[in-house]
């Protein structure tokens, strides 16, 4: 028997429908591996107990026949979503020892779908960055390396843990958000695959808020039909989040064999960036041949209003931020500085509790907001966000499908490599994926190849809204093409 | 704001009259079971922080979901008001920090209110009627309470409030003195009531006030305004104002300059006093909230809501005067109250209204009145009075007995047909029976009757006899034609 560790979600349920193994037993493998591999700081809380009991449960449910879609599946939580009993911080000093008495949806439709929890997972404080350095618990180390080397790389961000976690198969698929990029830019840089659905396809009751208007929560897999499987769990209509969509989930896996022949792939000539790795271009082009040879025709298209996507993302984003953080005060829960007066409790204990980079977003937004300076930025970002809208809704008018880019500018880089002098260098991280944000629609990181160290290198598609199904069916031949992934060998123990 | 000025509101200063503008923010709390984006209920009076859902205390991944009643009842209310009720309204984050503000902003309404533009027609007791201007009616969160008397070092906070649902009623500056303003608030709570979506009650904070005054010369260009917050009664609206006029005045003619600021009323003192300045003012950095979708409404839904609407107090005080011939101002204070006004039909039905207006107005209110009741808690029902409009319209009692029997169904009930009968209160119509009385009374009183034939006028003391020694029931009219034809005086 292979390591249990190494299957897909698909290959772990067909074992455990087949009784080749139990729950338990694929649950424990899976935390004999957590427990082996706290070097890299993938998970913030592991719940042994309380995978063993759901493993349990589960192991009676497919006893019984009444197995549900991620029966027995062990899975780890990205720590931004609240999960009841269990502490939830957002990898933030300031929600302290934050035990919620509530589930999210999306981890509540998981729930109810049959997985397994193995714990909370490691992420940038708050969503807040793309190389999980900002986490209150320290960096996430990447599994991979480069070759030859022993420096540790970050595994992107902000969902890098759940992206590590995955690649270092601590979770058969691990849950994720993503603002600007934290899902599909971790995927890219560990050989995973990571879909952000559209804008509204999954609940945010439950998830700490980073930016309400562009969060979304997706999965990171090993593979597109693995992530196919978590997002059709974890999507669906709630009452309870206003902006979520009223709408039936399709059936997601159905979508991942049905092939692109015919499909129209825009091919955007704006994210032909200055100084794109030339290892990045041969990446993308080979994308597109390979699309091309399973019968889809590219079009070369233009979304004109690309350029000015990254810096409207840095004014909307830390200007909700800069709001959705104002209830971590010290008052009700989580951390409490004691000051002189009210005024000087909030002062020490923000001063305390939040991160620089969660800081620096909050002046941001609080400086973008202000009377007089509103109009010049805040509503100036809306208005592009609109345009940016209106060129994929051009593109997509016009005939295509889906849209073919590069995920990342680059492979992963070194822990303390980026960022710590100029921060703007490190949101260039986001360059090929804000834009999607911004416009609401669907956008899917699917490994593609490796850079010449050996590291990993992502193809995203970006969909119309609330078209994932084209995403899984394209994003599966990419993979195809490309070959299963070889995820490295623990060296971490 | 070009109508002339009426020279008896202008205030009198050392160097020339003076002309006070008010306008008013008006905080009403929707009367709905459940707060404005939570589940949690919204009663009165409950322990401190009892009915506190995850999203009125912000707990981290908590959102708001808008609840469909308080948009109805936000709408109604603009349809109340005459007002322009927008199909496509937004709300907007207030961002500040207060530990009474668990979400560290207040959802409200900034640039896209639910109803924007309409009016309010105020009467005067003492003068002709008058219009205030509505500038928007928005909905926002109410914040929860911060208590500082309970601890000597530390403050308490009660979520009970926060997230009850708010109208902010904003008027035009259309009034010119602290009457004119006591009577829009008063009116202003009439209509909500009537309609149903505020109980008006300032004691419980249901209605509070934030006062803009300013003053100017007549005729002269609005001056600066002071922003008076939070003034929790009518009267104290009326004091506020008053003191805030003569302030503001007292500064200008010493040569000084008004300061943009706002200002808290003390009772106690009957003073305002300074709480922070322009410069002071909070950025409250206003956004649309990007938790909620911007509310959008079918025409047919403010059409239904329309359809629904209750009658009016102005709509009632003209029928009043239309369909009972009452004065406008009997009708004017019939209809100040709904349940008055209820009250005052249910007698009316089918009686003299304005006989039934009398007898509202002046017995049955100023008995409550005078025992500080309300006309809920009447020990007079609509139908004993009704009753005894009929016993004085058919003859069996005398006005001056109505007041009698009036007095036993106030104090012991039971119906005032059956008073009547019991306690021998009818009135002696029979002429046999009245004319021996009257006989009898002059018999007795040879001298008085000399002195009458001199004097006509007192034929009126052989009526009062006559009345006293029947016990007050002979039938008055009767007995003055009998005495004066038995006196031979005209």
């Amino acid at each position: 028997m292979t390591d249990l560790t190494d299957l897909t979600l698909a290959e772990a349920r067909e074992g455990l429908a087949k009784k080749s193994f139990s729950a338990r037993e694929l649950t424990q493998a899976h935390l004999d591996a957590v427990a082996k591999a706290r070097a890299l700081n993938a998970y913030v809380l592991e719940t042994p107990e309380k995978a063993l009991a759901m493993a349990d449960a589960s192991d009676a449910r497919l006893a019984k026949g009444e197995a549900g879609p991620l029966e027995g599946l062990p899975i780890g939580v990205k720590d931004l979503f609240c999960t009841e009993g269990v502490r939830s911080t957002a990898c933030s000093r300031i929600l302290d020892d934050f035990t919620p008495r509530y589930e999210s949806t999306v981890t509540a439709n998981l729930w109810r779908a049959g997985a397994v929890m193995l714990g909370k997972i490691n992420c940038d404080e708050f969503a807040m960055g793309s190389s999980n350095e900002t986490s209150a618990f320290g960096p996430v180390v990447s599994p991979w390396r480069r070759a030859g080397s022993d420096a540790a790389l970050v595994p992107g961000g902000s969902s890098g843990g759940s992206a590590a976690a995955v690649s270092a198969r601590l979770a058969l698929a691990a849950t994720a958000t993503d603002t600007g990029g934290s899902i599909r830019q971790p995927a890219a840089f560990t050989g995973t695959v990571g879909i952000k659905p559209t804008y509204g396809r999954c609940s945010r009751w439950g998830i700490v808020a980073f930016a309400s208007s562009l969060d979304q929560a997706g999965p990171i897999t090993k593979s597109v039909e693995d992530a196919a499987m978590m997002l059709q769990a974890m999507a669906g209509p709630d009452a309870k989040d206003t902006t979520c969509a009223d709408m039936p989930v399709p059936d997601y896996r159905a979508a991942v064999s049905r092939g692109v022949r015919g499909l129209r792939i825009g091919i955007p000539k704006e994210y032909r960036v200055e100084g794109m790795p030339a290892e990045i271009e041969a990446l993308w082009q080979q994308g597109q041949d390979w699309l091309r040879a399973a019968g889809a025709e590219m079009v070369e298209i233009s979304l004109p209003h690309t350029k000015y996507a990254l810096p409207a993302y840095y004014i909307v984003a830390p200007a909700e931020a800069s709001s959705n953080l104002a209830r971590y005060d010290g008052v009700r829960y989580g951390l409490r500085v004691p000051g002189r007066d009210i005024t000087d409790m909030y002062e020490m204990t923000r001063a305390e509790g939040f991160g620089r980079e969660v800081k620096r977003r909050v002046m941001i937004g609080t400086y973008v907001l202000s009377a007089g300076y509103y109009d010049a930025y805040y509503l100036r970002a809306q208005k592009i966000r609109t345009l940016i809208k209106r060129d994929f809704e051009e593109a997509y008018a016009a005939g295509v499908d889906a849209i073919l880019t590069p995920a990342t500018p680059s492979a992963a880089f070194g822990i303390g490599e980026k960022g710590s002098g100029d921060p703007v260098e490190m949101y260039l991280n986001d360059i090929f994926t804000v834009t999607v944000n911004m416009a609401g629609l669907p956008g899917i990181s699917v490994p593609a190849g490796f850079d010449a160290q050996g590291l990993p290198l992502g193809l995203q598609l970006i969909g119309r809204a609330f078209d994932e199904e084209t995403l899984f069916a394209t994003g599966r031949v990419i993979e195809e093409a490309a070959g299963r992934v070889t995820y490295p060998q623990p060296w971490w123990g | 704001m070009n109508a002339p000025v009426d020279p008896k509101k202008l205030i009198k200063g050392a160097t020339g009259d003076w002309e006070v503008v008010v306008g008013m923010e008006i905080h009403a709390q929707v009367t709905s079971q459940a707060k404005l984006f939570s589940g949690a209920s919204t009663g009165f009076g409950a322990a401190p922080n009892s009915h506190v859902s995850l999203v009125d205390a912000a707990m981290p991944g908590m959102l708001p979901v808008i609840n469909l009643e308080c948009v109805r009842q936000a709408v109604r209310t603009g349809l109340g008001l005459k007002a322009q009720i927008n199909l496509r309204s937004i709300f907007d984050r207030k961002n500040y920090f207060y530990p009474d503000l668990p979400q560290g902003y207040q959802i409200s309404q900034y640039k896209h209110p639910i109803v924007g533009e309409g009016e309010v027609v105020v009467d005067m007791l003492d003068g002709p009627s008058f219009t205030v201007g509505i500038e928007r009616l928005h909905l926002e969160q109410d914040a929860g309470k911060s208590i500082h008397d309970l601890h000597p070092t530390m403050s308490y906070v009660d979520l009970n409030r926060s997230g009850v649902a708010l109208m902010e009623i904003v008027s035009k500056p259309d009034m010119r003195s602290s009457e004119e303003a006591k009577a829009y608030v008063t009116k202003l709570r009439t209509i909500l009531r009537y309609l149903g979506t505020c109980d008006g009650d300032m004691e419980k904070g249901s209605l509070r006030a934030d006062v803009n005054v300013s003053v100017r010369r007549p005729g002269e260009p609005l001056g600066t305004r002071c922003e008076i917050k939070n003034v929790n009664s009518i009267r104290f609206i009326g004091q506020a104002i008053e003191y805030e006029a003569r302030r503001q005045i007292g500064i200008l003619e010493d040569g000084g300059r008004i300061d943009q600021e706002t200002r808290l009323f003390d009772p106690g003192k009957g003073e305002t006093r300074s709480m922070r300045s322009k410069e002071e003012a909070h950025d409250y950095r206003y956004f649309p909230d990007p938790d909620l979708l911007p509310l959008e409404l079918e025409q047919g839904f403010v059409d239904d809501l329309a359809t629904r609407l209750p009658e009016l107090p102005d709509e009632k005080k003209a029928r009043f005067v239309a369909d009972y011939g009452l004065s406008p101002y009997d009708a004017g204070v019939l209809v100040a109250d709904r349940e008055q006004a209820d009250y005052f039909e249910a007698v009316a039905k089918g009686r003299d209204g304005k006989a039934a207006a009398n007898w509202v107005i002046n017995e049955l209110f100023g008995r409550l009145n005078k025992e500080g009741l309300d006309i809920a808690a009447s020990p007079v029902s609509a139908e004993q009075l009704g009753e005894i409009v009929d016993l004085i319209a058919d003859g069996t009692i005398s006005g001056k007995i109505a007041k009698d029997v009036f007095e036993i169904a106030w104090s012991e009930g039971g119906s005032p047909r059956r008073i009547v009968e019991e306690r021998g209160m009818k009135q002696v119509t029979d002429t046999g029976a009245i004319e021996a009385a009257v006989d009898a009374v002059i018999a007795a009183n040879p001298d008085k009757v000399e002195q009458a034939k001199a004097k006509p006028s007192l034929a009126g003391w052989f009526v009062g006899q006559v009345m006293k020694t029947t016990g007050g029931k002979a039938n008055p009219q009767a007995v003055n034609a009998l005495v004066k034809q038995k006196l031979g005086v005209e």
